[in-house]
């Protein structure tokens, strides 16, 4: 039963993503047509991404170290707080950064207050200024999964042959890690569409991504559209192959093990590193909190719908998403799961104008504006669902499957005897990953939506747009409340009992 | 009743073992030999874990190596991992029942008899984290006892017991599964926990030779047995 459910999960899986490709394929009908534009989002979309992949490691490098190396009281909440961004909805973390380094913001303030010019956050230098924002912490994250990887007593060797750590120990630990989590990070920045809508446009800062959003939703140019869809693939799949090859570590679930004891570096250097890091990350949010609190009276009633539509939405993916990532990973082979990784090597703007291609001729796209977006925002978290089910499966089968085995359960007996209490925690965790990713997503809904349809980031960036930023802060702590609220839910409910 | 083991061979990761033997029904017998030598991969050859090469595994007659392992007419104690640690001492034993989340009135008369028989009468309602090492092992005996089995694989479930509790588990098992006319086969690499079977079967380098009277195999070892057991 579980393998014929995991097959049949899996094919829909891949029909999911090669049906709208397939359409954009035909539609496209070949890429000869790329205009001045075209290759200058092209260009943009390669350059912001190298950039902000490269500026992410190197920052990343001293506080990951520092915080590998250092205990201190704080360490567990500032390893969380680098977690944020798994679940924080970009939008919100766009207009934080707006806050602190946009026309009226902090950072303007006090460079008026000594006579300097103001900065802009609008162009490239924003779109890589919230691309390392985003991307920094999860650097940090595979880069502390490095270090912790280096045994304590290679360190201790080291310290007794008088041998330097960084030559002996830390630069092969990078060389061997740094690759992976760049190519990481560059194919989070080629995928990213919603920095680039609010922070980036015009010919100097326009992504494929946003790009192909334009070509649909004001020039109606579906055959453009097709054709970006198709260099933008074209661009996931390389970045994809270049992850296979130089092997990404860990993220999800790094940080949290024991530091070495360690006696090299200044640890008021290390403090100051991670104190840094941490303003980067904190100011940001906290000027979201600070100034969408009192914004809250101006949301209008139409925001509390969106809200409404969003939960909605992100349960519906949620929902979805597990129940294919539990079929998939209990089909007992590896192919499935495989399938499973497809989604992160396209992007919702592409299979959403793939989608929006098959469904125009027969329906008017926004009437299945909800449905669409949760199914492709459950497609979109199942990579990351599957990863964590799986190792729980795996584990729960190696120590008790001949035990199951013996007592001849299979099937759903199986399931519920064996795999699902010992899959409980992580099932939580993957649960909360997936209905917060769904709860802050701005893609495809924008391809889809019409009036009456919005989610609630639809709707803070219909506000930010029509430039009614107090309200739109009043939404971004009610989307923020919102998604941090059912990732709790989903993942304390996986804990509840969890113990034995 | 008789276990055969008919020109069996299996090769695991370059290690080959070959064993043709017959085991009576209703009997204790012990696998002696040293670690690694392919005692408990006798039993996963038996169980159904681990795939026969050639050769085949017969009981009363009827080939049984080309069922699943809950199909067979065997029941096995690991070495850990026997009971679901989310489960209750009382579901756990019921799993030899029925998968079902409650039980009826009929099948929990059943499980406290089998917990009353082991030892272990007010301990049902218990999660398996809170019982110790030797209590966990009567536990997981009680719903051997309950598995419709004739055929029972001890492998090293008591490994982890020091070595007065391991014979009085060991004595326990002699007890109440004989009692019961099952069938034992036991792994040791201890000679005074192999004493106490009927018959020692001794396994040495892959070659599994066929059982023997315990006191004769101890008293006058083979050569490759003797090496072992220092004589």
């Amino acid at each position: 039963m579980a393998r014929g459910a995991g097959t049949i999960a899996a094919l829909l899986v891949l029909s999911l993503i090669a049906v709208p490709i397939g359409a954009v394929i035909w539609t496209a009908g070949g890429i000869a047509g790329l205009s001045a534009a075209d290759w200058a989002a092209f260009r943009f979309t390669i350059w912001q991404a190298l950039v902000s992949a490269g500026l992410s490691v190197l920052l990343a490098i001293p506080v990951a170290r520092a915080l590998a190396r250092r205990r201190f009281r704080g360490r567990a909440a500032l390893i969380t707080l680098l977690g944020a961004p798994f679940v924080l909805p970009v939008i919100v973390a766009v207009m934080g950064l707006v806050s602190i380094f946009g026309r009226s913001g902090l950072v303007n303030t006090v460079l008026a207050g000594i006579g300097l010019p103001p900065v802009t956050i609008y162009g490239p230098q924003g779109v890589i200024l919230a691309h390392v924002f985003f991307n920094l912490p999860l650097a940090v994250r595979m880069l502390v999964h490095g270090w912790l990887s280096i045994p304590a007593e290679r360190f201790r060797v080291a310290a007794q042959l008088g041998q330097p750590v960084g030559r002996l120990l830390e630069w092969p630990m990078l060389r061997r890690t740094v690759p992976g989590v760049f190519v990481v990070i560059f194919l989070v920045c080629t995928t990213s569409f919603a920095v680039a809508l609010i922070l980036g446009g015009g010919p100097r800062a326009t992504t494929l991504e946003l790009a192909i959003y334009q070509a649909v939703r004001f020039e109606f140019d579906l055959g453009g559209a097709a054709t970006l869809a198709l260099i933008q693939l074209g661009v996931c799949v390389l970045a994809m192959a270049a992850l296979i090859v130089v092997e990404a570590p860990d993220a999800l679930g790094a940080g949290l093990d024991r530091t070495v004891e360690r006696w090299d570096g200044s640890p008021r250097l290390d403090g100051l590193v991670m104190a840094l890091a941490a303003l980067f990350l904190i100011l940001p949010l906290a000027a979201i909190i600070l100034s969408g609190l009192p914004g809250l009276q101006q949301v209008p009633v139409s925001v509390y719908a969106a809200a409404g539509r969003s939960v909605i939405v992100a349960l519906a993916s949620m929902t979805l998403c597990i129940l294919l990532a539990i079929t998939i990973v209990t089909h007992g082979q590896n192919w499935p799961r495989v399938v499973a990784t497809l989604p992160l090597s396209v992007t919702a703007l592409v299979l959403g104008t793939g989608l929006f291609i098959v469904v125009f001729p027969f329906l008017r796209p926004s009437s299945v504006a909800l449905p669409v977006t949760a199914l492709m925002n459950a497609l979109f978290a199942l990579p990351f669902a599957v990863r964590i089910l799986s190792t729980a499966r795996d584990d729960a089968e190696a120590q008790f499957g001949r035990l199951a085995d013996g007592l001849a359960l299979s099937g759903w007996a199986r399931m519920r005897v064996l795999i699902l209490p010992r899959i409980r925690r992580p099932l939580g965790f993957a649960a909360g990953l997936a209905a917060a990713l769904s709860m802050g997503d701005l893609g495809v809904i924008t391809l889809f939506a019409s009036g009456g349809q919005e989610t609630l980031p639809l709707a803070m960036f219909r506000l930010m747009a029509a430039y009614q930023m107090e309200a739109a802060a009043g939404a971004a702590v009610l989307l923020v409340a919102l998604s941090l609220g059912v990732f709790w839910l989903f993942d304390r409910g996986g804990r509840v009992g969890a113990g034995a | 009743m008789a276990l055969a083991l008919e020109n069996l061979k299996i090769a695991l990761d370059g290690f080959e073992l070959a064993a043709d033997l017959t085991v009576q029904g209703g009997g204790f017998i012990a696998l002696l030999g040293p670690s690694g030598a392919g005692k408990s991969t006798v039993l996963n050859a038996v169980a159904g874990f681990v795939p026969v090469a050639s050769g085949s595994v017969r009981w009363n007659g009827t080939r049984i190596d080309t069922l699943p392992p809950g199909k067979r007419p065997v029941a096995t104690l690991f070495q850990d991992n026997n009971l679901f640690p989310h489960l209750s001492v009382a579901r756990n034993i019921a799993l030899a029942l029925t998968a079902r989340a409650r039980p009826t009135a009929n099948e929990t008369r059943q499980v406290d008899e089998a917990l009353a028989r082991v030892g272990l009468g007010e301990m049902g309602a218990r999660m398996p984290g809170t019982l110790s090492g030797g209590q966990q092992s009567r536990a997981a005996l009680a719903r051997v006892l309950l598995q419709d089995k004739p055929l029972v694989l001890l492998d090293e479930p008591f490994s982890a017991l020091g070595p007065g509790q391991r014979r009085e588990m060991l004595a326990l098992c002699r007890d109440v599964l004989g009692g019961a006319g099952r069938t034992v086969l036991f792994v040791s690499h201890d000679p005074e926990d192999a004493a106490q079977a009927d018959a020692i079967s001794v396994v040495i380098d892959g070659t599994v030779s066929p059982p023997r009277p315990a006191a004769e195999v101890l008293e006058d070892p083979a050569s490759p047995l003797r090496s072992y057991l220092g004589k």
